[in-house]
């Protein structure tokens, strides 16, 4: 199927990236051709098909549920973009208005 | 010493009657790997591998060391490794050091192997050719202006140059087999559930797999004795099978096993003249072999393609949400959190990455998730059940890994769609679950043609043996480039 440019930029919205004007014009034409050959799934009768779930012959993996050491709250934050943290915290921006 | 054995077996042979050392290898490897003029690495580290080497040779000294102690090995750098940096070759991961290793690295380490750094890859393992990587593309031994195949594209060529004894890569539709054919080595790509994937950076979950790349068949079968096996950190493995000694039947011959010759194979567009010689001639050996070859039919080989480019973005849409600037890794900041996350995920990410973002997003979207996720899980099933309809016919399947051998670096980096096609014969077999092994059959203008074997579901054994008669029978696997040593 043939999309157009609004239906990348909606998909990369959902999908938070940022595209630059060029990006969506290149990424419309590919992703048509890439739908287009996807399409022909259409041709394959799977009217009594149960669609896969796992290839695994496993269903519920447990374990026993014991203490075990994890990761130090040190080794948590090793990787923190400057300024992402606020003592025990990793700090966001705010997502709430504040009330009037 | 210049050159590095031909194989972990006489690597060890060298160890075990001390007439060369741990350290004589480690340092050995290091040099060539600093010489390497294919930008196969990303990360060198030459103190962490002397540390392991001495230790390898303290545990030699004392006898029962295990076969891979003291075996200089390359990683790619989409598994994790403890205080050594992990970019999985994307900026938003550039700097990233993990605070614990993967379990197939621990798994390693406690074999006394020999770490000597992190491989080059296409962009979280998104790629067929190694142009996709945020640091440079990957060359190949055999012709620098070519590809060598990807995503796993490092790993595959520091074994062809010879500057490491093995390698380990990850393979979701063929990033181990397609740059193993590429570059003329041994790659291969377990059951799905048989290698754990902790530590592993996730692409496609129902899809990936580690595996290793070697110079012989018994070494990828050594490697894979090492990392096999459940571990209670990974909730997506069978059971464990007791005593699989995955290297018993290396020398039983292909005499009386019934190989299948998938007919849909020869018939792909674009399959390259030479591929198809190749191949044809390898099948000639298998009958000479005593083999019994069958023509089989895989009629929804031209599908698996439509199938995984559905399953795999959606999967890896969601897999690569947490790349978001919060915890690691890159952060752009911008007027609000979403901004932030638009920003950070637009920078950090390439075009590949962002396509398959994109794709996987839209398949996943309300009113489109039946038309294609389910539709596409539905096929998988059909997919599947036909592998297993053969599999009651045949012991194993002879096919080509690549339909092309490398192509010229460019060649198709603006065509999504022709570069996806080069995964046509390896992609079926993940989305089904098999395990798969890419060994080399000879040259096709001078580049090398990869031979697909494939076994039905934990029969990793008889895989093995089928490529190891082959390798027996000719001399392909002993071809290296002659670009790879340095000048």
């Amino acid at each position: 199927m043939a999309i157009d440019r609004s239906v990348v930029e909606k998909a990369a919205g959902l999908a938070r990236i940022s595209l630059e004007p060029d990006e969506v014009e290149r990424f419309t034409g590919q992703l048509s051709v890439v739908l287009q050959a996807v399409e022909r799934l259409k041709d394959v009768d799977t009217e009594k098909v149960s669609p896969t779930a796992s290839v695994l012959p496993v269903m519920n993996v447990l374990r026993e549920d014991v203490v075990r050491p994890g990761l130090s709250t040190e080794d948590a934050f090793a990787n923190v973009p400057s300024g992402g943290r606020d003592g025990e915290f990793f700090r966001v921006q705010h997502v709430l208005e504040e009330r009037p | 010493m210049n050159e590095l054995p031909r194989s972990i077996r006489e690597a060890g042979d060298l160890l075990r009657s001390r007439k060369a050392s741990a350290l004589e290898l480690a340092e050995a490897a290091l040099a060539r790997s600093h010489a390497d003029r294919f930008n196969a690495w990303l990360h060198l580290d030459d103190d962490y591998a002397r540390k392991q080497a001495r230790s390898a040779d303290e545990r030699l000294r004392h006898g029962d060391a295990p076969v891979l102690c003291g075996i200089p090995w390359a990683c790619k750098d989409i598994i994790g490794t403890k205080a050594i940096p992990t970019t999985a070759g994307s900026k938003i991961l550039e700097g990233y050091v993990p605070a614990y290793s993967a379990t197939v690295v621990d798994r390693l380490d406690a074999q006394g192997a020999v770490m000597l750094g992190k491989t080059n890859l296409d962009e979280f393992a998104m790629g067929s050719s190694n142009e996709n990587s945020a640091f440079g593309p990957v060359k190949n031994p055999w012709c620098a202006d070519r590809v060598p195949g990807g995503s796993s594209g490092g790993s595959a060529v520091v074994v062809a140059a010879g500057e490491a004894l093995f390698a380990l890569g990850t393979d979701t539709g063929g990033s181990i087999r397609q740059p193993a054919a590429l570059t003329g080595v041994v790659g291969m790509k377990p059951t799905y559930g048989r290698v754990p994937r902790w530590g592993v950076v996730a692409f496609a979950s129902s899809l990936d797999q580690v595996g290793p790349f070697a110079n012989t068949v018994e070494d990828a079968a050594i490697v894979c004795e090492a990392i096999f096996g459940k571990d209670p950190n990974d909730a997506t493995m069978v059971e464990d099978f007791p005593n699989d000694d995955l290297r018993q039947d290396l020398d039983a011959g292909v005499k009386g096993l019934r190989l299948g010759v998938p007919k849909e194979y020869f018939a792909v567009k674009g399959m390259e003249p030479g591929v198809e010689r190749a191949v044809r001639e390898a099948l000639a050996v298998f009958e000479k072999e005593g083999a019994k070859l069958e023509e089989v039919s895989l009629s929804l080989t031209d599908h698996g393609l439509a199938v995984y480019y559905i399953i795999q973005p959606a999967e890896a849409s969601a897999n690569l949400a947490r790349y978001d600037g919060v915890r690691f890794g890159l952060r752009v900041e911008g007027p609000d959190l979403v901004e932030t996350y638009r920003r950070t995920r637009g920078r950090g990410f390439g075009p590949e990455v962002k396509r398959r973002m994109i794709l996987g997003t839209y398949a996943l979207a309300a009113g489109y998730y039946d038309a294609y996720c389910v539709k596409a899980q539905k096929v998988r099933t059909l997919i599947k059940a036909e592998y297993d309809r053969v599999f009651d016919k045949v012991d194993a399947l002879v096919t080509p890994t690549s339909p092309t051998v490398a192509f010229p670096i460019g060649a198709k980096v603006n065509d999504p769609l022709a570069m996806y096609l080069n995964d046509v014969f390896t992609l079926p077999v993940n989305i089904a679950g098999l395990p798969g092994i890419s060994i080399p059959c000879g040259l096709s203008d001078g580049l090398p043609v990869g031979l697909q074997i494939v076994a039905n579901s934990y029969r990793e054994r008889t895989m093995f043996r089928v490529a190891a008669a082959y390798e027996r029978a000719t001399q392909h696997h002993l071809a290296r480039p002659k670009e790879a040593v340095p000048a």
